[in-house]
């Protein structure tokens, strides 16, 4: 599988600020990869350096196999992005902006070819109208059909769901699997929405001030042996204490809370023997999604090493 | 990059905003025709009154076409600059305010091509807005007030003085004057587009361009020999009004004036490459920056 873009080393720093430090990460051709982070992670100054918006201080981006500075034409007009808000021109009409980033990407336009793009996201009734006038969500599709009207190889979203409603959400997230599954493209898709991420990924990278803290496949990160199980009882020192004496010790996290990381089938046996050493439980909370793990890789760097490749 | 220049046009004209410098010239030139035609005669007296040469001419003959437009071009190359950076101001930071910036960048164009079609842009709509003018100003004043042998009233120094240029010497000072008027005014386009590759609204490097042009323009008018000497020559207001040059006739001893001369054609010669040299400078100055410009707008 060919690698479609590869970072190595990759940092940025507005003075004494390092919003991105040594940042490598790998997405293979006809990945739809994740990028996570909290707000202010590093995930935007990422993406726009990958589009050449923002100057590393250092490392390498490569894009398609090549350097993206000495071959920043070339690659460009195989990517296609929509970056944060999908602006436009508000006194251009869907159509005319449309037409314009075509021109703009080096391709021959048509008007069944621009019609056709506006068809895709069901903008096909609005093409006279003006931009400014559109929804939040009407605009979003706009932006994607800008993003994808040259035909890229390489989509990059950053942060597409931001302000759709729930069906424009819903939308979003079909039309990108569409772009992967159907139309064989690589996506790039940033996101703060775990939830979404899960639905939609088969990789992700996550990243918390400006440095990685996991990559891998989605599934991998799911697998049901890192579930974290949350325990309250009456005496969770005493619970503690008394597991730390069994089989369960090795599940056991650091901390003062009572949490176990192991596999969710075992839940159930985990539960028995702590009735029959006569703890007395408030509540069990088992968790294997994607968001809880982010909660908590993002705010305890700590709790990462099991899940690293 | 023909195709860029052409996206850029394409979206200068589809904006309201450029249309309001083409209202502003119709609006002051339609007044100033107005006024003239209907109290032009007061104009006269008053100009007659301050000129010290003795000159007997047909006062309401002398208000035609070639006139009227010196009068207006007198007072509107002095606001025109308002005007083109309006547009030109906007260049860059109203894409960067609206957020099509960062699509224009991600967009497989270099940066300097951006600039070098941004600056192309804002110079055609110079020459658009100076052709309105041309239009505007001396055909429809022909049109309105009629053709004669043109009055030129001139300060130098003290003295006021009247000159008198034939009907069939005037057209093509007009053109060579609206030529010099075009390249004035896109050292005022380079400027403003300079300005706003710093800003992320246009209202920035609007007020930006307009303070830096009274600022300089007073300074060109201070007359203080240190600053005659250092400061005046390298200040592009200095050589903004230079398109009068056109209208100063060259004249015999005896004082008659020779038909298709210029009183200092090495002087005009001279500020219209310090005008050029400012434009290059200026957009070199502008690739320069906008080159190494993080875009996080």
């Amino acid at each position: 599988m060919a690698v479609i873009i590869q970072v190595n080393n990759l940092s940025k720093q507005y003075g004494n600020f390092k919003a991105v430090n040594n940042l490598y990460f790998t997405v293979n051709e006809g990945d739809v990869y994740g990028f996570l982070g909290q707000n202010g992670a590093g995930k935007s100054t990422t993406i726009r350096m990958l589009l050449t918006l923002v100057k590393p201080t250092q490392g390498d981006i490569n894009i398609f196999g090549k350097e993206l500075n000495s071959h920043r034409s070339a690659i460009l007009k195989q990517v296609g992005a929509v970056i944060e808000k999908p602006d436009l021109y508000k006194y251009l009409s869907a159509y005319d902006n449309l037409s314009i980033f075509a021109k703009m990407s080096g391709i021959k336009v048509t008007r069944q070819l621009l019609m056709q793009q506006l068809k895709m996201v069901g903008l096909e009734d609005a093409a006279t109208k003006k931009a400014g006038v559109f929804s939040q969500g009407m605009k979003q599709r706009l932006g994607i059909a800008v993003a994808l009207v040259h035909n890229p190889a390489l989509v990059i979203l950053d942060e597409p769901t931001n302000g759709l409603d729930p069906q424009g959400i819903a939308d979003m997230r079909n039309l990108i699997i569409n772009l992967s599954k159907e139309m064989g493209k690589t996506v790039l898709i940033s996101s703060h929405l775990l939830s979404e991420i899960q639905l939609i990924a088969n990789r992700m990278i996550i990243i918390n001030k400006g440095e990685k803290i996991v990559e891998g496949v989605v599934d991998e990160l799911l697998d049901p042996e890192h579930t974290v199980i949350d325990i309250d009882s009456t005496n969770n020192d005493k619970a503690r204490e008394e597991l730390l004496q069994t089989k369960w010790a090795v599940y056991l996290k650091e901390g003062k809370m009572l949490q176990l990381m192991m596999n969710k089938d075992k839940v159930p046996q985990l539960v028995q023997e702590l009735v029959a050493m006569d703890i007395q439980l408030l509540s069990v909370n088992s968790s294997h999604s994607l968001e809880n793990y982010f909660l908590s890789l993002t705010t305890q760097a700590g709790n990462v090493e099991p899940f690293a490749n | 990059m023909w195709n860029l220049l052409q996206i850029e046009l394409f979206k200068i004209s589809k904006r309201p905003r450029t249309y309001i410098a083409f209202v502003a010239i119709t609006a002051i030139v339609a007044i100033f025709q107005f006024a003239f035609k209907a109290d032009g005669q007061s104009y006269m007296d008053l100009m007659m009154q301050s000129a010290k040469d003795e000159f007997t001419f047909d006062r309401v003959q002398a208000i035609n076409g070639y006139f009227m437009c010196y009068i207006i071009l007198n007072t509107l190359l002095i606001q025109v600059p308002i005007l083109v950076a309006l547009i030109a101001a906007d260049s860059i930071s109203g894409e960067a305010n609206m957020g099509t910036l960062r699509l224009l960048i991600s967009k497989p164009v270099s940066r300097s091509q951006i600039i070098i079609v941004k600056f192309a842009a804002a110079t055609i709509f110079t020459i658009f807005l100076l052709l309105w003018m041309a239009i505007t100003a001396l055909l429809l004043s022909i049109v309105i007030f009629g053709t004669g042998d043109m009055l030129v009233f001139r300060t130098k120094g003290e003295d006021s003085q009247i000159m008198l240029i034939t009907k069939d010497d005037v057209m093509w000072r007009y053109y060579a004057a609206f030529a010099y008027a075009t390249v004035a005014l896109t050292v005022i386009a380079a400027l403003s587009l300079f300005l706003s590759i710093f800003a992320e609204n246009s209202i920035g490097p609007i007020i930006a361009t307009v303070c830096i042009v009274i600022v300089c323009t007073i300074i060109s008018n201070i007359n203080v020999p240190i600053i005659d000497r250092n400061v005046k020559p390298f200040l592009f207001t200095s050589y903004l009004v230079g398109w009068k040059g056109f209208f100063y006739i060259g004249t015999n001893p005896d004082g008659s004036t020779i038909k298709g001369s210029m009183e200092n054609w090495p002087a005009i010669r001279n500020s219209l490459l310090i005008l050029l040299a400012h434009i290059g400078v200026i957009v070199a100055a502008s690739i320069f920056v906008f080159r190494r410009k993080d875009i996080l707008s």
